[in-house]
């Protein structure tokens, strides 16, 4: 099944009316389970893919079926829904709350959920045993190390078991061996735990965890491939 | 999204930035406190002159004042010389047949004399009255006793004076009663002496009471009486006592049409009445006038509010990306905005009504007045609507630019 149909999707910026083409005649579908990994250089149109993708931005050409459904039929509220049940987001930057504690953070997406209040507190306790963080949980966010935020930001892009997960370059702001713990985190989430990835990158060893790359160029689809090499448990890893 | 969680995300946000929150509601802290000083003062003003015109002039009496209605402080300034009010209006007003209702008619005569014991003198106002003000007017002497009947019929030289009077004349404050003071060359032996009442509206502590009729034979000369100050039976026949005064007045003075009455009537509760309605104006406006700074600090608020949004415009673009609604992100920041101008408000009270009950300490204290507390609860609930209200109105521009702002471009913004 499709998790993810595009057909034809195009952007185009308009800044005080001067256009700029961030995408052209894109079209892929991302089936689910699936772990892929967007690559391409600066300005290749790979965030502003994610970010339509990931339903924080909108298209203005083109196609785009979430679930089968096209999404132009969604309002902002339902929009919101979807980012927030069906949708995890892992940022460069982690993006948490700096003055609330690691159990905070999980739980914020619950804060906007339909799941009772009571389940809050075990939802978060699991997703931050996921990322093994659990000696951290009361600690507040800007306590921890950068590869220690980027878990918390996983556990919080986790705690809804969402049907995807956006991961946009979350290895870019660490050093090789936290880089290496978090693409293992988000290889096993997607090997155990069947979540469907879609990973950001600029670095090949990274996008190499994932199964399949689709490679960014003048916001065009370049190539689109399966890895041969598939890296698996980290090992290799070096930046 | 519960409203609930809304609440306490509102007051996460705040406490993470205790210093800031606290500086911008001073603003409404201050106007919140003012106006509750100027309420409570204000009330307790107006409860204190209230009070001593209860105090003074009993709640059955009707003074009655030669000439038309007063319109200004010119037509007052008229009354003293003013000759309408006579004995035959006194003599029609104690007839039971005319105003079943009256139980005492008391001419009132009124002017100001220098007074002489030994060497000391003393300009005093003189009161010519009778054993009736012991009721109408509370004059109760604390030494000695008021003037009878018999004094006043017989053009007694007798003398009740105030405290102000007795400390200034008297060397010898307790060789008071059985002296004789001279009030324009004439003897008068002192017999009693009113209770002191301090600085206020009215006050009997500059003056001497003597009968009335030796006030009008032997001080003024004149056949006329500056008032004349009837008592009805009971409160409730008051207004029924008017009207009869009136009709008994108009008979007497031959007047057909009520315009061209040559008389005007006052009772406690008219006097109250005026009394009231010019200081709850008078607490109004200066309410009004600190309400202005309500303003102020709203829209010092918003000020704080819109930073507050564009400095938090990741956090508001990671609560978009991981499920927010433009409606929570819109009640999180109004919410945080009343729940701020709210707690102003509460401090606020709190403040200006601790202030105004050490102010009504102080003024009870060292102004020598009966001042009373008064908690001016419509003061606080509204100050609490309005404080709330303001956070509402001036937190509204700033949350919605927070509620419009793109999840896309606000997760990149740096």
């Amino acid at each position: 099944m499709n998790i993810i149909q595009v057909k034809n999707l195009g952007k185009i910026y308009d800044n005080d009316g001067i256009k700029t083409n961030a995408l052209s005649g894109v079209s892929l579908e991302i089936k689910k389970g699936e772990f892929v990994a967007i690559m391409g250089p600066s300005g290749s149109g790979k965030s502003t893919l994610l970010q339509i993708l990931g339903l924080l931005d909108d298209h203005t050409h083109g196609e785009y079926r979430f679930l089968d459904k096209n999404i132009k039929n969604y309002n902002q509220e339902e929009i919101a829904n979807i980012r927030n049940s069906k949708m995890g987001f892992v940022f460069q930057a982690f993006n948490l709350l700096p003055k609330s504690t690691v159990l905070e953070n999980v739980k914020l997406p619950l804060l906007y959920s339909d799941h009772p209040e009571e389940e809050w507190e075990e939802m978060a306790i699991k997703a931050v045993e996921e990322v093994g963080l659990m000696h951290r949980i009361n600690h507040e966010a800007n306590q921890l190390s950068g590869g220690e935020k980027q878990r918390v930001a996983i556990a919080r892009a986790l705690v809804l078991s969402p049907e995807v997960i956006f991961a946009d370059e979350p290895t870019g702001n660490l050093d090789s061996k936290s880089g290496q713990i978090i693409i293992e985190i988000i290889q096993k989430l997607n090997k155990e735990k069947g979540h469907t990835i879609i990973l950001i990158t600029h670095e090949t060893y990274t996008a190499e965890y994932a199964e399949r790359i689709i490679r960014l160029l003048d916001g065009q689809i370049e190539s689109d491939k399966k890895v041969e090499n598939r890296k698996l448990d980290g090992k290799g890893f070096v930046k | 999204m519960k409203f609930i969680y809304s609440i306490k995300t509102a007051t996460n946000g705040l406490r993470t930035h205790k210093s800031r929150s606290a500086l911008t509601i001073l603003g409404i802290v201050i106007g919140i406190t003012s106006i509750m000083i100027v309420m409570s003062l204000g009330d307790g003003a107006k409860n204190l002159i209230l009070g001593e015109i209860q105090g003074t002039m009993g709640s059955r009496v009707i003074e009655i004042r030669p000439g038309k209605e007063p319109k200004g402080p010119s037509d007052m300034m008229g009354i003293m010389f003013l000759d309408s009010l006579k004995q035959k209006d006194v003599d029609a007003l104690r007839k039971k047949a005319n105003a079943p209702t009256i139980t005492g008619v008391m001419p009132l005569v009124v002017g100001s004399e220098t007074i002489t014991y030994g060497s000391e003198t003393y300009s005093a106002s003189y009161y010519g009255m009778t054993e009736l003000a012991t009721g109408m007017y509370n004059m109760i002497p604390v030494e000695g006793r008021f003037m009878t009947n018999d004094e006043v019929k017989g053009f007694a030289d007798v003398v009740i004076i105030g405290s102000k009077v007795k400390e200034e004349l008297f060397t010898d404050q307790n060789k008071v009663l059985g002296e004789k003071i001279k009030i324009k060359g004439r003897n008068f032996r002192v017999i009693g002496v009113l209770p002191e009442k301090g600085q206020g509206l009215i006050s009997f502590d500059t003056v001497v009471i003597i009968p009335y009729t030796t006030a009008q034979q032997y001080l003024s000369g004149k056949k006329y009486f500056q008032h004349i100050v009837v008592e009805a039976d009971s409160e409730k026949n008051v207004l029924r006592t008017i009207e009869d005064i009136k009709i008994t007045l108009r008979n007497s003075h031959n007047i057909t049409n009520s315009e061209d009455d040559d008389f005007s009537l006052g009772s406690q509760a008219d006097a109250l009445k005026m009394v009231g309605s010019v200081m709850s104006v008078l607490t109004l406006f200066l309410a009004a006038v600190a309400a202005i700074s309500l303003v102020v600090g709203g829209i010092g608020i918003m000020n704080i509010m819109l930073v507050a949004v564009t400095e938090r415009t990741k956090e508001i673009g990671l609560r978009k990306a991981i499920g927010a609604t433009n409606q929570n992100i819109l009640t999180q920041f109004l919410l945080e905005a009343v729940i701020l101008t709210g707690f102003g408000g509460i401090i606020g009270i709190i403040l200006g009504s601790s202030l105004s009950f050490f102010a009504s300490i102080l003024i009870s204290k060292f102004g020598g007045l009966n001042w009373q507390f008064t908690f001016p609860y419509v003061a606080a609930i509204l100050g609490l609507v309005v404080s709330s209200l303001v956070g509402l109105i001036f937190g509204l521009y700033p949350a919605n630019q927070a509620a419009k702002k793109s999840p896309m471009e606000a997760l990149r913004y740096e």
